[in-house]
């Protein structure tokens, strides 16, 4: 692989950028695979990186049904942060902020991590009490966050109405150190690596059937043909029920649409990521100068890929409310993407009922910000084939012991 | 926007006048079942791809829960139902096989 540097672009532009090389490989799948993973999101794709880094493990194969960065990873609002009240929610999250921020040095691709701060607003009573305890929490765990005053909110982001009719500004929980990504080239960054410590991602190649004996997983069928494996990933988020179907089991899982648009592009106006949970609004300014906005989830099954249009209804109602000066733009583009949500809405990583075949789904609304910890704490259980430390309060046995990892804060919106 | 009929009123429910209430026809399991039953019932989704048995509540109109058969892949609806039965009836199980032949049917 030719590395990415200030050097490259100025021998490229010098000979007319004729020899950028090809970022990753397409080839045709093998026979068989010491490791196969269903799913080319950041996950997946995480996942195989780390199992590459970590523990040599290449003769991978990354089987994706439409394109890379393609699902979730690559229609998410990008936000990244750490300030979750729970222990192993908090140790995760922030192993994944941790590695985002050298991510573009570890992958020689710029992933554009921008550590702008996000803001999330205590908007009622209880909202300023949960908040409180949060950042108490993440004082214990070594996340560094705060509680701020209205006005300090003011300071940093002038536009935002806090005297609102409804839901004046309290107070909000503030983490310096987060932020946001470019998401696609977290997925292609990953992917360009993979490939060239000799795995192969195969795109437009969905599963169709998981062949097993004995318990234990043997392949895949694919709509190229047939792939066999000694160990089997699912990284399929929103399609987890779908092909744990497929393998004869059923996830604590449902897909439901989750929403995003951009407003047209303005002059920067903002520099933090703000979420306002009472009222449903998420948004933080992209380089282009669009507004990114999170909406919100609708309330029935769905795998569509759009969601219902009263929902961006109400989160613009909620975001004019709080940043007046937005009321006369023009929204550019919306979309939906289809999330994974559990019963006690934190994630799944761990073992199946199938000896080989390992899953890491359930991220639902919220798993932008946690690609590299996941992929680093899933990688660790393919290979030792026992989760680790990251990982294992992350198992579906948590669900037969009644042993929640209860972040409320994972409600059914795009954060 | 979904709209479904409402069984008991007849009236055709837009999706913000009505809540969702998930799988229909869940098995329950209470006191003494075993573990495995109760974290099934309790958890495990069916989240098919394709048709789709569920509860709905009428929650702007007359307040009453009732069911619906669903397309999760196309959004089409196949029909609304009452309520007071642990399975789909025969009308709403032909309605679906009607347009998808293949459909393996309620289980
Ligand atoms: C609108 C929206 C906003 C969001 N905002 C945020 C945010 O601000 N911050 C945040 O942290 N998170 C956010 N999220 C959540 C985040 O996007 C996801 O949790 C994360 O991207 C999931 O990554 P993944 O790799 O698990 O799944 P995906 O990126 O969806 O990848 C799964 C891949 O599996 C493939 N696949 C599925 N079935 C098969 C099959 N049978 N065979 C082969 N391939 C298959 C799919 O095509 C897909 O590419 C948001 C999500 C949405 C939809
Ligand atoms: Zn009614």
């Amino acid at each position: 692989m030719r590395r990415y540097s200030a050097f490259a672009i100025a021998r490229e532009a010098a000979r007319y950028h004729q020899g950028w090389e090809r970022a990753w490989a397409s080839p045709k799948p093998k026979k068989k695979y010491d490791v196969v993973i269903v799913g080319a999101g950041g996950h997946g794709l995480a996942t195989a990186f780390y199992l590459g880094k970590n523990f040599g493990i290449t003769n991978v194969a990354i089987i994706e049904k439409g394109w890379l960065g393609g699902g979730n990873t690559g229609r998410n609002t990008t936000i990244i942060r750490s300030n979750y009240l729970q222990d192993p929610s908090a140790a995760i999250y922030e192993k994944a902020r941790s590695l985002y921020e050298t991510m573009s040095q570890d992958l020689n691709y710029n992933v554009m991590f921008s550590p702008r701060g996000v803001m999330m607003l205590a908007q009622t009573e209880h909202e300023v009490r949960g908040y409180e305890r949060t950042a108490h929490a993440n004082a214990l765990q070594g996340v560094k966050t705060e509680f701020i005053s209205p006005q300090r909110v003011k300071e940093l982001v002038p536009i935002m109405n806090i005297n609102g009719p409804r839901y004046p500004v309290l107070g909000a929980l503030w983490q310096a150190r987060a932020g946001t990504a470019r998401h696609d080239a977290v997925a292609w960054g990953y992917a360009r690596a993979c490939s060239d410590m000799g795995m192969d991602i195969i795109q437009k190649c969905e599963v169709t059937g998981v062949r097993q004996s004995g318990g234990k997983v043997t392949g895949i069928d694919t709509t190229q043909g047939q792939i066999d494996c000694d160990k089997l990933a699912m990284v399929v988020a929103g399609n987890a029920g779908h092909l744990a179907e497929m393998a004869g089991f059923r996830l604590p899982m449902e897909s439901v649409a989750l929403q995003a648009l951009v407003s047209e592009p303005i002059k920067p106006c903002i520099d933090v990521v703000v979420m306002a949970n009472t009222v449903h609004g998420y948004m933080s300014q992209s380089d282009k100068g669009e507004l990114v906005i999170g909406g919100g989830t609708d309330g029935f099954n769905n795998y569509t890929q759009r969601g219902s249009f009263h929902h961006i209804e109400e989160t613009v109602r909620a975001l004019v409310e709080t940043f007046p000066i937005i009321s006369r733009l023009k929204m550019l583009r919306q979309w939906g993407g289809i999330v994974d949500v559990t019963g006690d809405r934190s994630p799944i990583i761990g073992k199946t009922p199938l000896g080989n075949c390992f899953i890491n789904c359930g991220w639902g609304t919220g798993g932008f910000k946690s690609i590299p910890g996941s992929g680093w704490a899933m990688a660790e259980t393919v290979a030792k084939g026992e989760p680790g430390s990251l990982a294992a309060e992350f198992g579906l046995n948590r669900f037969t012991e009644g042993r929640f990892i209860d972040e409320s804060v994972a409600a059914g919106v795009a954060h | 926007m979904l709209i479904l009929e409402c069984p008991y009123c007849g009236v055709m429910a837009d999706e913000t006048d009505l809540h969702g209430g998930g799988e229909a026809h869940l098995k329950r399991f209470g006191p003494g079942s075993s573990d495995d039953d109760f974290e099934t019932y309790l958890f495990h989704r069916k989240n098919p791809k394709g048709v789709h048995f569920e509860r709905w509540r009428h929650v702007s109109g007359c307040g009453k829960w009732f069911h619906a058969a669903r397309n999760t892949m196309t959004l089409e609806v196949y029909g609304t139902y009452s309520a007071q039965t642990t399975e789909p009836p025969k009308a709403i199980v032909n309605a679906v096989k009607k347009k998808h032949p293949e459909w393996e049917g309620w289980t």
